[in-house]
């Protein structure tokens, strides 16, 4: 079973359904009510792929007309959270895309999106006493008081960590940790197989660790 | 299978996607080695940190009631 004391994940018919049902009838509470729910959201992705506030904004705004220009061909073979998602996350990434090309210096260039998940040098190599194995043993994170853990530095230091991911990245850990959806209604929203929503979400779960243990254990 | 490959693997692990044969091999790594043993639960901190910190940013003030709540749990199940 998968390890759900991480983070639960939703399970069940869409919960958006009855907004729904009543979108359709033209139910203008409704739309309020939808975009009072997923527009944080939404524009918290949007801001990973295009970085300026203001044209986040306006890729949420285009992407609620989007959802109502589309709203009568909707099926509802997916959830409406990870369609209006699917919908965001395109026009997010079409526009962050025409924004780099048009920023001679990418200051918004993260890090390569590949690399191992934990730096090679951590590990002995062939000529070690045990290749392949740690030069030093990881810490024991039990022994970090939780008030450390909850402080608002260390919390400060993960959301920085996110901040900074490659936009994908980003997409699937803000989805599947922050917002706690389930790996189905990730890959269904960022159009992603499960193989690779699983390395995306792999590879920002490390650079995170590797922020969060570069923070707690620097010297005081 | 090694450290430097089983910390490839913990994603793959906490999603129940390793073959049999695979999540063998990494748990019998783990009973032997507290180094990974620390590196898994580094990661499972990690997810739970980046879970809180969004619902804390937003009220910090719950920051104290959470862990009250955890005390709570963790004395109720001793």
């Amino acid at each position: 079973m998968p390890d759900t004391s991480l983070v639960e994940p939703y399970a069940g018919r869409d919960p958006d359904a009855e907004l729904l049902a009543r979108l359709r009838r033209g139910d203008e509470a409704a739309f309020l009510a939808l975009v009072e729910r997923y527009g944080p959201l939404m524009l918290r992705i949007a801001l990973g792929h295009v970085r300026r506030p203001a044209v986040a904004e306006e890729v949420v705004q285009e992407a609620w007309l989007g959802v109502l220009d589309g709203l009568d061909r909707f099926e509802g073979r997916s959830t409406l959270k990870t369609w209006l998602l699917r919908i965001l996350t395109n026009r997010a990434k079409t526009r962050g895309e025409r924004e780099q090309r048009s920023v001679p210096f990418s200051s918004l260039a993260p890090a390569g999106e590949d690399g191992p998940a934990v730096d090679p040098d951590r590990f002995q190599d062939a000529l070690g006493r045990y290749p392949g194995g740690w030069v030093a043993f990881p810490a024991d994170w039990e022994t970090v008081p939780e008030e450390r853990l909850l402080a608002r530095e260390t919390l400060a230091c993960v959301q920085g960590a996110i901040r900074m991911l490659p936009a994908r990245q980003q997409d699937v850990i803000v989805l599947r940790d922050v917002e706690g959806w389930s790996a189905e209604e990730v890959c269904d929203a960022l159009e992603l197989s499960e193989g690779n929503q699983r390395v995306l979400l792999h590879r920002a779960r490390s650079r995170v660790r590797a922020a969060l243990e570069r923070y707690l254990e620097e010297p005081a | 299978m090694t450290c430097q490959e089983l910390v490839e693997l913990v994603t793959d692990y906490f999603e129940d996607a390793l073959s049999a044969e695979d999540r063998e091999a990494f748990e019998a790594h783990l009973a032997i080695c507290e180094g990974c043993v620390n590196y898994l639960a580094q990661m499972r901190t990690t997810v739970r940190i980046t879970h809180d910190a969004e619902a804390l940013e937003r009220r910090p003030e719950v920051a104290g009631l959470l862990e009250a709540f955890r005390d709570w749990r963790r004395t109720r199940s001793a």
